[in-house]
């Protein structure tokens, strides 16, 4: 184990891990962080905390991870590159550990164009596989990316990255993962499936390249609300891939009937999947919808999770 | 070359308004190639300020004058003759040319009439894109000649991200991805290897941040 992670417990003991997000408000309400958390106690095995997800400003994951940790659940510390430096990212690595937060996902990030703040800056000072080096660097070397030593207390973070099959070029695709996996991810959580078969594909790569055995790949699973959301996932947000199959099959059931079509359409891909060697685990991304996490987690015969 | 593109003639109006006799200056170099402060944009210019005047029922003086670099201090003497008699300096130059002039005249006021926009080249006529940032440790040997600092938008330096598709960057359809062009640039130069390898956290000194960069050539210096 190179962590106290909890993640890192089940994933390793051999358990199809699940994770699931909560996004932090636009406010400043910790009540509203714990009680969106509180759909996720017991049924997940860590919770991502977003890092101002869309390049829109919201509390930040650090501040949100410390509030799920204060509930006794287990913060999954977001961390994206376009906010801020170097200097700052590794100051919020130590208070983030300070503090008991112990796993962490290393992003680039949403360009800022996408959100409301268009005119800030975006940083950039280094890449989310820089940023991985960076973390596995502190916890591995026990040295700033600088190179100097770090005093005491050492960060053991257990280290993500995302991955996005659907993305082009398809080729490059897995050498990227790859590049990830050298510079130190222990798991890496994808974007949203829709497409299943273009998913298998990929990972058919990846088995040939023998990556699923040197890191935990956990696949993204998102549920549709509704017929409009399936279309909006299709058509406006970058990186999705929907096929039209799924949309058109969202608009075969009436109104009132699409949230659970999109429930059965996540548990049949939670299924499929299930059966894809080198799928280590499960992250279910419920935008604005954390209360059905529980019932896809059991629906899908997820549940109890493990205690390791 | 150095792009530039000209300012309103509104904004360049309110700066010259105090004055009645203006030296209007171009430069022969990137700012013509680019059309943007040559001879001809200086004569283009002039008009426009006359007949602008002409209408508030106003009048101006304007010396038009293009050097053949106003970067150059050499270049920069040959206004000499000519400084004296005006009551301001409007160039037309990349602010490494207007910055010239300010540091050789010193009781001169010197104003900008273009916005100096990027290090960039011509995609085809009347069209110039952003090439280089200046980042002054250049990895182009490395990424196929294509430079992801300049072209990406988040400037990543190890792959694309998850937002490119079909070769378009997620921010705007007219925006191409960097990494899907230096991908398909290492596959028909047979380097895709060259992929795997990580470029560490990029070491920024040499782009600046530490006051103006300076070069100095000992072998030249006087």
């Amino acid at each position: 184990m190179k962590t106290e992670s909890n993640l890192e417990k089940v994933l390793s003991a051999g358990h199809l891990a699940v994770t699931s997000e909560c996004g932090p408000p636009r406010g400043a309400s910790a009540q509203t962080v714990v009680d969106k958390a509180k759909y996720l106690e017991g049924v997940v095995d860590a919770v991502n905390i977003t890092d101002n997800q869309t390049a829109m400003v919201r509390m930040s994951s650090f501040a949100g991870s410390v509030l799920v940790k204060q509930q006794g659940m287990d913060p999954l510390l977001q961390m994206v590159t376009r906010d801020r430096n170097r200097l700052a990212m590794q100051a919020d690595i130590l208070g983030a550990y300070a503090l008991g937060i112990d796993t962490m996902l290393c992003l680039s990030g949403d360009h800022t164009k996408f959100g409301d703040h268009a005119m800030a800056a975006n940083v950039h000072d280094i890449d989310s596989i820089q940023l991985i080096q960076m973390v596995k660097g502190m916890r591995d070397e026990g040295t700033f990316q600088g190179g100097a030593e770090i005093k005491g207390v050492i960060p053991k973070m257990f280290i993500g990255a995302a991955a996005n099959p659907f993305a082009d070029p398809f080729e490059l695709r897995v050498m990227r993962l790859a590049k990830k996996i050298a510079a130190g991810a222990d798991f890496i959580q994808t974007q949203c499936i829709f497409n299943v078969e273009k998913f298998e594909r990929w990972m058919e790569g990846v088995r040939k390249m023998g990556l699923h055995e040197k890191c935990y790949i956990m696949a993204g699973i998102t549920p549709m609300k509704s017929v409009g959301a399936a279309k909006y996932m299709k058509n406006r947000v970058p990186g999705m891939d929907v096929p039209q199959e799924l949309v058109d099959r969202m608009a075969s059931v009436a109104k009132e009937d699409q949230p659970e079509e999109g429930i059965k359409i996540c548990l049949e891909t939670i299924e499929r999947l299930k059966g894809v060697e080198g799928v280590a685990g499960f992250h279910i991304m419920a935008i604005d919808w954390e209360e059905k996490v529980e019932e896809i987690v059991k629906r899908a015969g997820l549940y109890p999770r493990p205690q390791v | 070359m150095i792009t530039a593109e000209r300012k309103p003639l509104e904004e360049i109006l309110a700066y010259i308004k105090p004055f009645k006799r203006i030296l209007l200056l171009g430069c022969n170099e990137c700012v013509t190639v680019c059309a943007a402060g040559g001879r001809k944009e200086v004569g283009v210019l002039a008009s426009g300020i006359q007949m602008s005047m002409l209408k508030n029922g106003t009048s101006i003086e304007i010396r038009e004058h293009t050097l053949e670099r106003q970067c150059d201090p050499e270049y920069v003497e040959e206004l000499l003759p000519m400084i004296d008699s005006a009551d301001a300096v409007l160039s037309m130059a990349c602010g490494c040319g207007v910055q010239q002039l300010a540091t050789r005249f010193k009781d001169k006021p010197v104003f900008p009439a273009v916005n100096t926009k990027f290090m960039g080249g011509s995609d085809r006529h009347g069209v110039w894109t952003e090439r280089c940032q200046g980042c002054g440790d250049c990895l182009l040997g490395l990424t196929g000649g294509i430079c992801p600092i300049a072209k990406c938008a988040k400037q990543l330096m190890n792959g694309p991200c998850g937002g490119s598709a079909r070769g378009v960057c997620e921010i705007g359809e007219d925006v191409d991805c960097a990494w899907h062009l230096i991908w398909e640039r290492l596959k028909a130069l047979d380097l895709t290897e060259q992929y795997l390898e990580i470029m560490p956290a990029k070491d920024w000194r040499p782009g600046g941040g530490s006051g103006p960069r300076k070069i100095i050539r000992e072998d030249l210096a006087e």
